[in-house]
């Protein structure tokens, strides 16, 4: 490996998605949180941190259920996502998103989806976009395993080979579809395979290993470019449940401890130090300041105040539309009548 | 005024948009070569070629998803679903992505799409290429629903459509495409979003959409030979939903039809019948009456089929009843 990779820009990614969704998971526990759905990606950290580090600003992308870490590595605020997650006016979308619908157009995040393979088609959409605008911006879905056996899926990387869009569809493959690991959920986990047979550039990766991530995205990031669309399943294990609260009867304690010996943030730290690339007093430090960093985003999310009601009525349709008539307003019309 | 069929109104429409707005493209199965199951693309790829009508394969949820993409990086799609039918496989695309986008992300960015599709009866078509399931996406907020009866509102409401911030599901009835008349595409009938009175009326007020259009104008011409002249609104678009019209004339007439060929229950007469009974209630002289499609799927045989959507004797006879 050569000594030129980001590989400290890298951890730090990785050390601050890490750190923030140990932070996040603090403020559902907490019930800062909106909703009951919060999925944590501890142990995902490297595909989130290697492929973003790929995309070019004008690039797009959707993510998942699991997709915290993608955004923070895309360059998201720590505060203004925490605030979405926690439901909050001062998040990204406002409060209405949450943790599961979180987006910002101007990072081209065109939206992740509560639906398993629900975005995946929107990056082929966007390769269309692009190619027909002659735009130089290539689009990445990252989906889990568990989007491996949606028909859409395969639909879009047909679609996607055949019209030679400038699209990369990234499996970031815990093992768990939900509660259910991936030997329970298909015969073959050989996913370079499929993606081959629509004519996709297609590879494997380690997501243990975070600069072998970065690699292989960057050739799949040119070539897709240069209008070969391409597919990457990044190998990791999700060190926790599928949501905050899961506790994961479905896997052994053994499996959960060999599991977590693929963390791809000690191995990057690991890797740092035994380079000599920084002293463990620096990343110490860093550690540290990141930290504080994320206690302030849960500070600035307990402080920022929830959506006002009058909002619940806006943006159901576009601007100078009108707007849906509320409840009360239609029943006191109703029972007024002469 | 031209001479112009229901179909080549539509063609007509996509063709104007095309050269209008260069963000528009087609995209579907047989929308280029072969020109459109219904004939509604025919020969357009010809002046704008396979950039702008984008033949897909067989793969209705890619289709509709990737309009739904298309449509926030900058281009305005037009998808075709070939038939409405088709909703249930797309649903997710439609229900959950294109509707509701703008509102998730907190009106960063919309979905400006219009997905074109037909549906109905009259073609002997069985019962997976037969429905009107347009009641799906009214009850789903974020989509805009326009259901054209004439040739002019095929092509004025189409062309709006694709002005519109918003997805637009845009239904059109299979058994229409061959009618031919009159149409002013120059001026629409009536702005989007507001009904038009297609025949005035004093005894009763039918309200329908699509093709049942046809139907009521049938019946009330025949219940005007009975004494009984029948009010009756073309609704255009199901969202916006016109109600100011429709409640204007009920407290006229004193009294509703709800006319729709889509099944009675849960369905778009239902959600007018209940409305119209909140609105207007002080001044029914009678029930609103829901005529609609029989609760069943639809036949193949064209004697089961013809009979399990309203008929214009259904309509005369029903009215009649209710008037006397």
């Amino acid at each position: 490996m050569s000594s030129n990779l980001p590989l400290f820009d890298l951890y730090r990614t990785m050390r601050r998605i890490r750190t923030f969704e140990e932070h996040v998971g603090e403020l559902y526990v907490r019930g800062l949180s909106a909703g009951s759905m919060l999925h944590l990606s501890i142990g995902e950290e490297g595909a989130a941190a290697g492929v973003c580090a790929a995309m070019k600003p004008q690039d797009s992308f959707t993510t998942h259920h699991r997709g915290h870490g993608i955004f923070l590595a895309r360059g998201a605020e720590p505060d203004r996502m925490m605030a979405e997650i926690g439901g909050k006016e001062t998040g990204y979308c406002r409060g209405k998103g949450g943790s599961m619908h979180i987006a910002d157009m101007a990072l081209g995040h065109l939206g992740a989806n509560a639906i398993v393979g629900g975005g995946i088609p929107h990056v082929v959409g966007a390769g269309l976009s692009y190619k027909r605008q002659k735009k130089d911006a290539v689009s990445v879905a990252f989906f889990g395993d568990g989007a491996m056996q949606q028909g859409i899926l395969y639909e879009s990387m047909n679609m996607a080979a055949l019209w030679e869009l400038p699209v990369l569809f990234v499996c970031i493959n815990n093992q768990y579809g939900m509660g259910t690991r991936i030997d329970r959920a298909t015969r073959s986990t050989a996913f370079d395979k499929r993606a081959e047979a629509f004519g996709l550039k297609a590879e494997m990766v380690d997501g243990e290993d975070v600069e072998s991530v970065f690699q292989a995205a960057q050739g799949m990031m040119d070539a897709a470019r240069a209008g070969q669309p391409g597919f990457m399943a990044v190998s990791c294990f999700r060190f926790y449940g599928h949501g905050r609260m899961d506790k994961s009867p479905y896997r052994s304690a053994e499996e959960e401890e060999t599991g977590r010996k693929r963390d791809p943030v000690a191995h990057a730290r690991a890797g740092l130090l035994a380079r000599a690339l920084a002293t463990p007093e620096q990343l110490d430090a860093l550690d540290a300041q990141i930290a504080r960093e994320m206690s302030a985003a849960i500070d600035f999310t307990a402080a920022s105040p929830a959506p006002p009601l009058t909002s619940m009525f806006r943006d159901v349709y576009g601007a100078g539309q009108p707007e849906p008539e509320p409840a009360r307003s239609r029943i006191d019309r109703i029972l007024a009548r002469v | 005024m031209v001479e112009i069929t229901y179909r080549d109104a539509l063609r007509q429409a996509l063709h104007d948009a095309m050269v209008a707005d260069d963000s528009v493209v087609v995209i579907g199965e047989e929308v280029g070569l072969y020109g459109g199951a219904y004939g509604v693309t025919k020969d357009l790829i010809r002046q704008f070629g396979p950039e702008r009508l984008i033949d897909t394969p067989i793969s209705e949820p890619a289709i509709i998803g990737t309009a739904v993409g298309a449509a926030m990086t900058g281009l305005r799609p037009v998808a075709e679903l070939m038939y409405v039918d088709f909703l249930g496989m797309t649903m997710d695309q439609v229900g959950n992505q294109a509707a509701k986008i703008r509102y998730m992300f907190g009106g960063q960015i919309g979905v400006p799409m219009v997905l074109r599709t037909q549906g109905g009866t009259g073609r002997s078509a069985g019962a997976q290429h037969s429905q009107s399931l347009e009641a799906w996406i009214m009850h789903t907020p974020g989509l805009r629903l326009a259901m054209p009866a004439t040739a002019g509102d095929a092509y004025h409401l189409l062309r709006h459509s694709l002005t519109l911030p918003d997805p637009v599901v845009f239904i059109e009835h299979k058994s229409l495409y061959a009618r031919k008349e009159e149409a002013d595409l120059e001026t629409p009938d009536a702005p989007w979003g507001k009904a038009v009175v297609r025949r005035r009326g004093e005894h009763v007020t039918i309200v329908t959409y699509s093709r049942m259009v046809h139907v009521a104008l049938d019946a009330a011409k025949t219940l005007a030979t009975r004494g009984i002249e029948a009010e009756v609104i073309d609704l255009r678009t199901l969202n916006p939903l016109d109600m100011a019209t429709v409640i204007a004339s009920v407290n006229r007439t004193g009294r509703a039809v709800a006319l729709s060929e889509g099944v009675l229950t849960a369905g778009v007469s239902a959600e007018l019948g209940a409305r119209i009974s909140e609105e207007c209630f002080d001044y029914l002289e009678d029930p609103v009456l829901r005529i609609a499609g029989e609760d069943i799927p639809i036949s193949v045989s064209q004697a089961l089929e013809g009979s399990s959507i309203p008929t214009v004797d259904l309509v005369v006879e029903s009215i009649e009843k209710m008037v006397r």
